[in-house]
């Protein structure tokens, strides 16, 4: 537990919390964006450069956007009217998440023990990704290829006006 | 000698760090290397907007800046002294805190930019191997300061304006990485200092850069078409579109918030120029063999100037697209474009050398110009406008 | 130490919190937010579990993850879209609201 692992952690998960807590809408994906930033730290510290990289250049520079593109398209900025924060899905919601995260930290806890000294930092060059790409995966590559193919004509068509005209 | 003086600036950092304790001279090195970049290039702007307020000037027929100092030179300083005296205003309703925020954020990822531009032989401040995708993930963060402006600013020109800015950055991104991504296939390394030792060869006293090869060319264009529009230059500076939505996302913007959204767009130019000499044009390496004693920092910034001038020369000349225009080029044209462009730099590479691949190559790329071209005019449609109103 | 635990801590109270957000919130898009927490979550998970495991070298975790960023970018388009088009019909981005099959 780093000084500098602490901070990015605490980065992260403040604006994750801030993401799923705050009333405006666009706070919340600009928290999100906070959030997604922290991790792509937490991956340039695990010496994953490249999905980093890729992480900012996906998340924040197009997953983000698209929130917040839909948030004023759907006008959904203003804060939500609910009837008090201590309603009964919130308790719901919160006591789930907490369970969840209850087994999951005691599953990981217990497991700590057992886990092996600190291996040395695998050097991953572009290159070697490449390589991986297009040999071992090149099956996986090609159907995330179709899939965001697909995704990207189904999301035009689902977004677009129904009398034919487009956008 | 002249080695010295290609070196001036890393020798100049060595003895400098020199001084120091050995344990704080590598941390030391990489301070001065900052330093510098946060130097050079705001100096580098100041001197850019005297430049393209006399150049524009000329070209409308009118002097420009003529009053500070020797031909107006001291323009710059004079607009620093104004912007940083002048009152800050924020708005009464703005989010005070995504409002201030959002110059910042837009600085420092411009900043970022050029941690992986190679600017002259061994001068580039953190040579990664996936220093490509850096520059571009860096790119991608600005868009949202500049959402981030035009939504905190609680105004609907601002708000357009981003939306514009957004709309316009996203679309064109696509293509500036796929115009990219021809240079990287045929270096094969993401890192942009190889991509420069791969275009540093001469063969008959002529460079190996890429703008030489039918991909390079067409890359070029098509590179320079989605950078002009990724910083928001004219003819595609509609986010800034003064006769219809005051000054786009930083109309609330006054005093120094406003200089750094000024600085940003500029550096933005100078980091996004730099890529494209790094990619196309062979970063810091001579245009010929017999120039090779020239320090490499020079040609790199020469680069970078002629980038420039024709960016005001482009300004001074084009008209501003309309949104459905700047759209429908972008997806109709710059993307199909890239597109084969990118199947063409692969047949290149793999027909091998011989004429064959010119032959083969140009051929490609005009037959595909042409029919496209053809098909837009077919289908253009003259008459009166319809319009469609967002809901 | 190993610092493994650490990371996985992070990301299990990363998941928990997006859980939280998309069980709770009724507005549509911060339910993709909540999800999209997720699912970055489980991105950390299989860094870190590829970062500390016993084959790094084979990159295994390494793709998943790059696969799973680009699959969560299509899942977020077609996601927002379908908002998007939802809200057209009815209006409103609350999830309580969409409890109709007919348009």
């Amino acid at each position: 537990m780093t000084p500098v692992f602490c901070i990015v952690a605490l980065f992260t998960l403040a604006g994750g919390l801030a993401a799923v807590t705050l009333k405006n809408t666009v706070h919340c994906a600009l928290a999100l964006t906070v959030a997604l930033a922290g991790l792509a730290l937490f991956f340039l510290r695990l010496d994953a450069q490249f999905v980093g990289f890729a992480q900012i250049l996906i998340y924040i520079g197009a997953v983000a956007i698209l929130v917040v593109f839909a948030i004023l398209l759907t006008r959904s900025s203003e804060p939500e009217a609910s009837g008090g924060i201590v309603s009964s899905r919130w308790l719901a919601g919160v006591i789930i998440a907490a369970a969840v995260f209850a087994v999951l930290g005691w599953a990981i806890l217990r497991s700590a023990p057992a886990l092996a000294h600190e291996s040395a930092a695998p050097a991953v060059t572009v290159h070697q990704i490449g390589t991986a790409l297009m040999g071992r995966y090149v099956l996986p590559l090609e159907i995330v290829a179709l899939l965001l193919t697909s995704a990207l004509i189904g999301a035009v068509i689902v977004a677009m006006h129904e009398n034919g005209s487009a956008k | 000698m002249i080695e010295k003086l290609d070196q001036v600036f890393i020798l100049l950092r060595d003895w400098l760090v020199q001084f120091l304790p050995a344990d704080w001279q590598a941390i030391a090195a990489t301070v001065l290397n900052v330093i510098a970049i946060i130097a050079v290039f705001p100096t580098l702007f100041a001197i850019v907007t005297v430049m393209e307020r006399k150049g524009l000037g000329r070209m409308q027929n009118r002097f420009g800046p003529n009053r500070v100092g020797p031909f107006g030179l001291f323009q710059p300083v004079a607009d620093g002294i104004k912007a940083l005296t002048k009152e800050d205003v924020v708005p009464l309703c703005a989010d005070t805190v995504v409002h201030f925020l959002a110059p910042l954020v837009l600085v420092v990822a411009v900043f970022m930019g050029f941690s992986v531009l190679p600017m002259g032989r061994n001068m580039v401040l953190a040579d990664m191997d996936a220093g490509l995708l850096f520059f571009f993930a860096m790119g991608a963060s600005t868009e949202l300061s500049v959402f981030m402006a035009g939504w905190s600013s609680r105004n609907k020109y601002s708000l357009l304006g981003a939306m514009r800015a957004v709309a316009q950055m996203i679309s064109y991104e696509v293509p500036l990485l796929m115009s990219s991504l021809a240079a990287v296939m045929t270096a094969g390394s993401l890192s942009l200092s190889r991509i420069v030792d791969a275009q540093n060869r001469y063969t008959f006293g002529l460079p190996h850069w890429y703008v030489f090869t039918p991909w390079g060319f067409a890359g070029l264009v098509l590179f320079s078409i989605a950078a002009m529009a990724e910083t928001n230059r004219s003819p595609f500076d509609l986010p800034e579109g003064e006769s219809e939505i005051v000054a786009g996302y930083f109309t609330e913007y006054s005093g120094f918030k406003f200089a750094l959204f000024f600085l940003g767009e500029y550096v933005g130019m100078f980091s996004i120029a730099g890529l494209g000499a790094t990619l196309f044009l062979g970063g810091w390496s001579a245009p010929l063999a017999i120039l090779k004693w020239v320090p490499s920092w020079i040609w790199f910034f020469g680069k970078l100037m002629v980038a420039m001038c024709l960016f005001i020369w482009i300004r001074g000349t084009m008209p501003r697209l309309r949104q459905d225009q700047l759209m429908n080029f972008a997806w109709k044209f710059v993307i199909p474009m890239t597109l084969v462009n990118l199947l063409v730099a692969a047949l290149w590479r793999f027909i091998g050398p011989g004429w064959t691949r010119w032959v083969v190559c140009w051929a490609i790329l005009i037959g595909v110009y042409v029919l496209m071209g053809e098909t837009i005019l077919r289908k253009r449609h003259l008459g009166p406008r319809s319009y469609r109103y967002a809901e | 130490m190993n610092p493994l635990p650490g990371y996985l801590l992070v990301a299990a109270l990363l998941f928990a919190i997006g859980l939280a957000g998309a069980l709770t919130r009724r507005n549509a898009i911060l339910v993709l937010i909540g999800i999209e927490l997720m699912l970055n979550a489980a991105n950390l998970n299989l860094i870190a579990f590829w970062r500390y495991g016993p084959h790094p070298e084979a990159l295994t975790g390494f793709l998943f993850a790059i696969f799973s960023i680009a699959v969560a970018a299509a899942e977020a388009a077609v996601g927002l879209g379908l908002v998007i088009s939802i809200h057209r019909h009815l209006r409103t981005t609350d999830i309580d609201a969409m409890n109709r099959m007919k348009g």
